[in-house]
């Protein structure tokens, strides 16, 4: 196995040359960590980590440190997402220190759905810094041990560094590039946007590959599973940056509404055993929106259980 | 330049309702060309205003006037008396032109007519578009001639996002990605392979975030 930087899971898994699985949770709107914790638990042996995501479009929740630590505590390895919208880099610098104290191993760098989108489209927002240079901020405190200003971190934080990728946003021309943009900053695994449209995804990998980019960072597919043919067209015409190929609307049209869902489970179920096969892919990360007990049943479909037993 | 819109009607009447003598004060630069708050508008301000008084019977006395820029001592010298003699002014300048006059005249209330709203151009007669936060640190020569700080709404500084659509921002169809346009034209210029590069972290210290800025010409 490749030398490991972090106590992450989630790097040994994927160093360990695993195909790895990833899921999230979305913290609650609420003070009651129960319900975080309710989902850990209904996801926890058939994922090797798990992402919190961080005030998801824009809406006020429960903080992503916070449920991380709920999640942590539990013996599981959670992923911190974090956004620049909501924090300058003495607030992202200090929040990545505070994780690393509670052994938060990886963290996810976004740059977060405008404000607009969300329950506060008053808010100003920040954006000091952008998602790569978040991903470069993160390396340079746990690599070279110092602050964004120079200064010493005596303890640094040991993450192992994350970024999104999406293949279907446009311009097209420009995601393999971007991609090799966010290896450059430092970004050691990638989680892809939900990806629906597999022939545009695989022209893109055949990008990445083209450049030995999946040499360089591993990439874990995104899937989400569609509840309804209703889910499919939202995401379709109001989800900016989201591919949702007319067939597969047909596809859920086709079957009886109470059986919808299962259809949803099975397409996902077919994306997984499809894109396994595509060189490069390193593994998956299922978002099962507010859908999260699921996830066992789309992971030992798809032939990804039990997960490897890893110290 | 500075564009500005007009606050609304009302708004306006509220800040002035309670004088007896007001007058209306356009500036004749920047926020003329946008048709808000040059002398001519001021004109039309003034006489609805004095409409609005007839009909809710409030005995106010308002004249109008204007000059060329509110920004400048010597511009004022014409209109001086009349400002000096006023109860209160509404002023159709931008933000800038109603401080000075404020700071000029430290007795008199300066009321805004206008909501300053950005740096922009005209791409076409009656479009005002946003291109500058002036932020003091000028990144146009490495992105194409394209401001990702006043133009990409997360101000990116090596976008673009997910949500860049069609070439459209995912804030809305109506608004162009910025970084759509950074691609398009570093293409036009042939230097596509410069994207690559990544921008490093902002020093936002010269943007508002540093204070109120200013710079003195030592030669004057």
């Amino acid at each position: 196995m490749a030398a490991t930087a972090t106590g992450s899971r989630l790097e040994k898994v994927l160093k360990g040359g695993h195909l790895a699985v990833t899921s999230e949770c979305g913290p609650p709107r609420s003070s009651d960590p129960a319900h975080i914790k309710e989902k850990g638990e209904l996801i926890k042996d058939h994922v090797d980590s798990i992402n919190v995501t961080d005030n998801q479009t824009s809406v006020t929740r429960l903080c992503s440190l916070a449920a991380c630590i709920h999640l942590k505590g539990m013996g599981l390895d959670p992923v911190l997402q974090m956004v620049v919208r909501d924090r300058n880099r003495i607030a992202l610098q200090s929040d990545i220190l505070g994780a690393a104290s509670f052994g938060v191993n990886n963290i996810l760098c976004l740059s977060g759905d405008h404000q607009s989108f969300g329950d506060s489209p008053q808010a100003s927002n920040v954006f000091d810094l952008d998602s790569m240079q978040l991903v470069q901020t993160v390396r340079h405190m746990r690599d070279e041990g110092k602050f964004l200003s120079g200064d010493e971190i005596k303890v640094p934080p040991s993450m192992f560094v994350g970024a999104a990728a999406n293949p279907f946003g446009d311009p097209f021309k420009i995601r393999v590039p971007r991609l090799a943009k966010k290896i450059a900053s430092g970004a050691e695994f990638i989680q892809t946007q939900c990806i629906y449209n597999l022939d545009k995804f695989e022209k893109w990998m055949e990008g990445v590959r083209a450049r030995g980019l999946h040499e360089e960072v591993y990439i874990l597919a995104g899937i989400t599973p569609l509840r309804s043919v209703g889910m499919a067209r939202y995401l379709q015409k109001n989800v900016p940056g989201m591919d949702v190929p007319d067939e597969l609307i047909e596809r859920m049209k086709g079957v009886d509404k109470k059986k919808q869902g299962d259809e949803g489970i099975t397409i996902a179920v077919e994306s997984i055993q499809r894109l396994k096969e595509v060189e490069g892919v390193a593994g998956f990360h299922v978002m099962a929106i507010e859908w999260e007990e699921k996830v066992p049943e789309i992971v030992e479909r798809s032939g990804l259980y039990p997960r490897p037993n890893i110290d | 330049m500075i564009v500005g819109e007009q606050k609304p009607f009302e708004e306006i009447w509220e800040m002035v309702k309670d004088h007896k003598q007001l007058t209306v004060f356009g500036c004749n630069t920047c926020v003329a060309v946008c048709h808000q708050g040059g002398n001519k508008e001021a004109g039309i301000l003034a006489a609805q205003l004095r409409m609005r008084a007839s009909q809710d019977d409030v005995e106010i006395e308002i004249v109008d006037s204007g000059i060329e820029r509110q920004c400048e001592h010597e511009f004022f010298e014409k209109t001086e008396d009349l400002v000096q003699k006023s109860e209160a002014v509404l002023s159709l300048a931008c933000g800038i032109g109603v401080q000075f006059m404020a700071t000029k005249y430290d007795s008199t209330p300066i009321y805004p007519a206008l909501n300053t709203t950005f740096l922009g151009d005209v791409p076409e007669t009656g479009l005002f578009t946003e291109k500058c936060q002036a932020c003091g640190d000028c990144v146009l020569g490495v992105t194409g001639g394209v401001c990702p700080v006043s133009r990409c709404a997360k101000r990116l500084f090596n976008g673009p996002c997910g949500g860049s659509t069609t070439g459209k921002c995912e804030i809305s169809k109506e608004t162009e990605c910025a970084w759509q346009l950074v691609v398009d034209r570093l293409e036009a210029l042939g230097r596509l392979d410069t994207y690559e590069k990544v921008m490093p972290l902002k020093d936002w210290s010269k943007d508002r975030s540093g204070g109120p800025r200013s710079f003195k010409l030592e030669d004057f």
